[in-house]
């Protein structure tokens, strides 16, 4: 079976658990040749979930939870591990993020996380990493070389000195469109080890990045935005194949900056609007992005979900799971170098976003 | 005014009359391949009853679609040849033809590809294939003489295809609106409901979220939104096995299975519902919205006939999309199911609401059916 047939194949039968029905034997002819091995990982993000009193807590956010955990489950076959992208929480509190560890104990296999800034500003992250062990590590899967970095930490004085509790400055973080929010960074702590990380890596191992802000600056009056990007870009440079993965915009987005393809996940909470749409003038969205369509305010899922990775080819195939919407698949092309969505990228294929609010 | 013309004045009247649409309800979308006529009515009407398209010559669509039943059996699931029960309840074919796809999990695109099914299906009609069914039509003088008039073919000629498109007409006909709520809502008459079904429509649109599913537009109502919803029916028979059921279900579906077939056959296969056909991970349990009109009339309810009385329905989704409080919800429920916190009073007044939408023309419908 060639690799145009099991597309083909693939995209007949919509459902991610197409390739269970594949003797494996037939997918390891297919990808035999690709510097890394066949094999996907599920993706899941941005959950917000909140406390109320006691043990009750928002049942919207759970919910959405719940599901990505049960859709995960029936993945066949298994993904070989699930991402966390982050934002377990919404104010950081431990019965938020130990409620969110409850459910996300219910998916089968292995799970990474990755710091998000809901789950950080109450108590510094300590909460999250006695749960969760390290904010930022590395480790090798199947030929791919997989980072993980707390990309929302912000300057030494907004953290410490500013706020006059950790509650007030949680609350600040909180804020989607706070001018008394801070820019998020990596920080010189966290990029001189990834530059030492790297060092280790040769330069036609595909290389995927975790963060929760995405490594690219799109907005930063709403922190859809890492500060220092541009340095960070810089040490993925060397590579061949580099693909950035973050959660924290709630929202489709995809681009491509040189060698670096970047996906945002759908969070399983909300959606945000596009900046662009919000502000209804030019921003520095990705113009690559195909925006999703609107939410239909009755389903409480729509407009959210999670996402399903092929990294067969060393870059990603990213499968929106996408609950009483349309499901979608951003893919990389080879021939424009940059990934593209599937079935919308054409204009005339596209479900109108929203614009009006 | 000539006789010619006086002829096509006449043949135009007729034919608005015949598409005049009760109150309530929009024009019944016709496909262009398959134009209404009352020959092709009458003979579509003759075979939705004949008991003989089946293994025990017992089953016809009629015996689980009864017009004096509201079209539909009243059983929690349906009983085909040698009483052989499938896994899902019988849907009324009252305004089936507003449908935009067939079947529970909607596995058929029109009234023509569903109703060539249940004959082959292995506990409904039971036959082997359609091939027994057309040997007893090319057999049948009237039967002959009815496909040589309506589709202009010789008895060897006749296909399902035939079959399907004259079953399919005359489903078209049997449409029903004029209920005590459309003469309220659509004609403006205050009097047409009853104060406790007014307030029981407040409940629909408002706290009850009903009208989000079951949509009533500016000028007509459905009561249907042809989506797919998972409110959590069924959801008991498959939990913590939902991995090895899709699993199993996809395997032999890609071996070949068929999916009509498997789903009636395999009781938790069955509850995967749209997932079934669409392979969908977000449409697990999920199934296609039924109308509303003529509910009082239909029950049991859901896709499993698994609530008996339309209490039993509002109190299901008064809990949030099950029985009881304390029973687990299904991890796959749709975004719109959550507990809705109606007052016993406010549940009164829903299920009174329901009982609004009965059309009276239910009996003209069935009377015009099965002469």
């Amino acid at each position: 079976m060639s690799k145009l047939d099991r597309r083909g194949f693939l995209r007949r039968s919509t459902a991610l658990l197409a390739a269970g029905s594949l003797p494996v034997s037939l997918v390891e002819m297919a990808f035999g040749k690709s510097s890394s091995q066949n094999f996907t990982f599920a993706y899941i993000s941005d959950s917000h979930i909140t406390h109320l009193k006691g043990r009750e807590f928002v049942r919207n956010w759970d919910r959405g939870l719940i599901r990505a955990v049960a859709e995960a489950n029936l993945l066949d076959p298994r993904p070989d591990f699930v991402f966390y992208g982050g934002d377990i929480a919404q104010l950081g509190k431990p019965e938020e993020i130990d409620h969110g560890l409850d459910i996300l104990g219910g998916l089968r296999g292995k799970v990474h996380y990755v710091m998000g800034e809901h789950d950080y500003y109450l108590d510094l992250g300590e909460h999250w990493r006695k749960r969760l062990g390290p904010e930022h590590y590395s480790f090798d899967h199947k030929g791919v070389h997989f980072v993980v970095l707390n990309s929302i930490l912000t300057f030494d004085d907004w953290m410490y000195d500013k706020w006059p509790s950790g509650e007030e400055r949680m609350h600040q973080m909180a804020r989607l469109d706070n001018p008394q929010g801070s820019p998020f960074m990596v920080g010189d702590e966290q990029r001189a080890w990834l530059k030492k990380d790297l060092a280790k890596v040769g330069r036609q191992t595909p290389v995927v990045v975790f963060s929760h802000s995405p490594l690219q600056k799109i907005y930063k009056g709403w922190n859809f935005w890492t500060d220092d990007a541009e340095q960070v870009q810089a040490l993925l440079k060397p590579f061949d194949k580099v693909t950035v993965l973050y959660g924290h915009v709630h929202q489709i987005q995809y681009n491509q900056i040189g060698n670096i393809s970047f996906h945002a996940a759908m969070a399983t909470a909300w959606p945000w609007p596009y900046p662009q749409s919000y502000r209804q003038q030019a921003s520095y969205l990705p113009k690559l992005t195909v925006p999703m369509n609107r939410a239909d305010p009755f389903f409480e899922r729509d407009a959210t979900g999670w996402q399903f990775i092929d990294l067969h080819s060393g870059n990603a195939e990213v499968a929106y799971v996408l609950p009483n919407n349309s499901n979608r698949v951003v893919r990389f092309d080879p021939g424009a170098g940059k990934p593209v969505d599937t079935q919308y990228q054409p204009a005339d294929k596209r479900i109108p976003p929203q614009k009006h609010y | 005014m000539t006789g010619r013309t006086a002829l096509a004045a006449l043949l135009l009247a007729a034919s608005v009359a015949a598409t005049a649409q009760p109150l309530g309800l929009p024009p019944v979308p016709v496909p262009a391949g398959n134009p209404q006529t009352p020959a092709k009515i009458a003979l579509g009407d003759k075979l939705f009853h004949d008991a003989r398209f089946s293994a025990d010559g017992k089953v016809s669509c009629s015996t689980c679609h009864d017009k004096s039943k509201a079209f539909t059996d009243r059983l929690k699931v349906s009983k085909g040849f040698n009483n052989l029960t499938g896994t899902r309840n019988a849907p009324t074919v009252l305004n089936a033809a507003y449908m935009k796809t067939l079947f529970w999990d909607g596995r058929e695109p029109d009234l023509e590809g569903q109703s060539k099914q249940p004959f082959i299906n292995p506990v409904e009609g039971g036959l082997p294939d359609h091939s027994p069914l057309l040997a007893v039509i090319r057999k049948d003088p009237a039967y002959v003489k009815a496909f040589r008039a309506v589709f202009g073919v010789e008895p060897g000629a006749i296909t399902i295809d035939h079959v399907a498109r004259a079953i399919a007409s005359f489903e078209r006909t049997l449409v029903s609106g004029d209920s005590a709520f459309d003469r309220y809502y659509f004609a403006g008459d205050r009097k047409a409901l009853t104060a406790a079904q007014v307030r029981g429509l407040e409940v629909f649109v408002g706290q009850g979220r009903c009208v989000s599913c079951h949509r009533i537009e500016q000028t007509q109502a459905l009561f249907m939104d042809n989506r797919f919803h998972n409110i959590g029916i069924g959801f008991k028979r498959i939990r913590g096995k939902e991995l090895e059921t899709a699993r199993a279900f996809l395997r032999a579906k890609q071996a070949g299975a068929d999916v009509d077939k498997t789903v009636l056959t395999k009781q938790n296969m069955s509850e995967l519902g749209r997932f079934a056909v669409t392979e969908n991970l977000t449409q697990v349990g999920a199934f296609k919205t039924p109308t509303l009109r003529n509910v009082e009339l239909t029950a049991p309810y859901m896709h499993d006939g698994s609530l008996a009385t339309l209490e039993d329905v509002v109190d299901f989704y008064n809990n949030g999309g099950r029985e009881k409080e304390t029973d687990p919800l299904s991890p796959f429920l749709s975004g719109g199911i959550r507990p809705l916190d109606l007052s016993d009073d406010q549940k009164k007044d829903l299920v009174a609401f329901l009982k609004a939408l009965t059309s009276p023309d239910v009996a003209r419908v069935a009377g015009l059916a099965g002469k």
